[in-house]
């Protein structure tokens, strides 16, 4: 009885693992099938490199670069202003902070990782939109830049938590090293540990860069969803998901334009899956 | 003979824990002083009271006096930064660390600044690596990773990254406990031709090595430093019965 108990429990387990594969290759399949449709049409390169987004004109015109350069512009920003705060705040947390601090910063991380992204956007359009209009003279704050300060505070979290892991994880006996041939703490840190948890940090950043460009709601609240290829920070942008996002539910099932969002989504897949390869690359190296 | 590092009713204490009681011992320059004893007898905490290491401790508790040429270390305003200069620890674990073999000989000019030529800094490295005979064996991998060398190596790469700094003693914390017998006697006769330029302090709890490699011998048991001579008599007459007992083996 023990023994058929045992049994029934193993092949239900069995089936999870199988069905969990089998829906992400179903929904991959399906992607793929829905986007590459488009393709029938227009060109690849005419694709990913054209220059205008009129998917409801006639003929339509489906030219994606300007949503590509949208979302690095976007990621990029959000990158330069997230890492160097996020690594900051993993080395105080890991290092510097007394046991208190520690405990109500690492509280107050995850606490920033639970705010549901919508609510973010809407602080952010509430905030940061009018702030960035009167502070740079713009006639709109709808812009890359605040899409890009807002994103810093969703990479944050996954940074300063990943990163700090492997600050500490770092052997004590580098930090004794370097402290023992007199070197202060900060050129222990700086010189040392750094070096030992690069992988793990440059992990951290990759994971905090694909939670960035995936992000949907936050981005289309505060860029200003203008398609065009952006000229500076203070420009409206509109990013791929954003995109996807707003024009699916008005898309004709079976058009070019339908079709084209799928395509838009095999991008976001590949570029996704790109840097979670990267990162896991870089966590595994560090084991 | 000249006395390096005196110590003068040095206490510890970890806490409540009394880890060091009333040490009195006196280190003489260009000799080996090995410092035995079972675990836990606070042999490494007495390595470890000389560079100041024990600072990293929390609640940690220090009395009496260390000399070391006549400057007290235990004084809160002594320059640790020079002090570790001048005292370089070696530990039981290999720790190079995780950068190139050269980056990690010219580590302690970096952090003090040193603005040392190109032509200087190469100097420093193979004199360094000569004087723990690792030059013949590394010369052509000097940027390769200092992490991808053997357990041996990596050890006398430690001891010349503190040799690139001049020090002027160097304490060893059981250096040799993850090395194999030959490795563990190429390294015994490394210390004995260092000693010309150097004090050397090493903790061990192997008898049979402070009895090869030591001029002196201290034994602790449970905090107190037992009895302090030249190994010779240690091994031979020693005075005290607990000392008697460790070294033939009764307990430890």
């Amino acid at each position: 009885m023990r023994k058929f108990r045992e049994f029934i429990i193993e092949k239900l387990v069995l089936l999870c693992g199988i069905a969990s594969i089998f829906f992400v290759v179903l929904i991959f399949l399906f992607l793929l099938k829905e986007g590459f449709a488009v393709f029938k049409t227009v060109h690849p390169f005419a694709f990913l490199g054209g220059k205008s987004w009129y998917p409801i004109s006639e003929p339509p015109r489906l030219g994606i670069l300007p949503l590509i350069l949208g979302s690095i512009l976007v990621t990029v920003g959000a990158a330069i202003i997230s890492i160097p705060i996020g690594v900051g705040c993993a080395i105080y947390i890991a290092e510097i902070a007394p046991k208190k601090t520690k405990e109500i910063l690492k509280a107050g991380i995850e606490l920033l990782a639970a705010i549901p992204s919508v609510v973010l956007g809407f602080i952010g359009m509430v905030t940061i939109v009018p702030l960035a209009k009167m502070l740079f003279h713009l006639p709109t704050g709808l812009t890359a830049l605040s899409g890009s300060i807002m994103l810093a505070f969703m990479a944050m979290p996954t940074i300063v938590s990943i990163a700090e892991d492997a600050l500490y994880s770092v052997p004590k006996t580098y930090k004794e090293g370097a402290l023992a041939m007199g070197a202060t703490h900060w050129q222990a840190i700086w010189r040392v540990m750094l070096r030992a948890a690069s992988s793990g940090i440059l992990a951290a950043v990759m994971l905090g860069i694909g939670r960035v460009i995936g992000e949907t709601m936050a981005v289309m609240m505060i860029t200003g969803n203008a398609a065009v290829i952006p000229h500076s920070f203070f420009a409206p942008v509109r990013t791929l998901t954003a995109t996807i996002a707003a024009e699916m539910g008005e898309a004709v099932i079976g058009s070019e334009h339908y079709f084209a969002l799928f395509a838009i989504g095999i991008v976001l897949f590949v570029i996704s899956f790109g840097i979670n390869v990267t990162a896991d690359l870089f966590l595994h190296k560090r084991q | 003979m000249m006395n390096k590092i005196i110590t003068r009713d040095l206490n510890l204490w970890y806490g409540d824990f009394h880890a060091l009681k009333k040490v009195n011992a006196a280190f003489q320059a260009n000799r080996i002083t090995a410092i035995i004893g079972p675990s836990g007898c606070g042999k490494s905490t007495l390595l470890r009271v000389f560079n100041r290491m024990n600072d990293f401790v929390e609640g940690v508790r220090t009395e009496g006096e260390v000399l070391i040429d006549d400057l007290n270390v235990l004084d809160p305003a002594a320059d640790l930064v020079s002090l570790r200069k001048k005292i370089g620890m070696v530990f039981q674990r290999p720790n190079p660390f995780p950068l190139s073999i050269y980056e990690n000989i010219v580590f302690g000019a970096r952090i003090r600044g040193t603005r040392a030529k190109r032509g200087e800094m190469d100097e420093i490295v193979e004199t360094s690596l000569r004087s723990v005979l690792l030059w013949n064996e590394l010369k052509d991998k000097l940027r390769s990773s200092a992490l991808r060398l053997s357990l041996e190596q990596e050890q006398r790469l430690c001891i010349a990254r503190l040799i690139a700094v001049k020090p002027d003693v160097l304490l060893m914390d059981e250096p040799c406990s993850t090395l194999d017998p030959q490795a563990t006697e190429r390294i015994e006769n490394l210390m004995r031709e260092l000693k010309n330029n150097y004090t050397i302090v090493i903790v061990t709890h192997n008898m049979q090595q402070a009895a090869r490699v030591s001029d002196d011998t201290g034994f602790m048991l449970l905090g107190e430093l037992i009895e302090f001579n030249e190994t010779k008599d240690i091994f031979s007459s020693p005075k005290d019965k607990r000392t008697e007992d460790y070294i033939t083996g009764r307990y430890g």
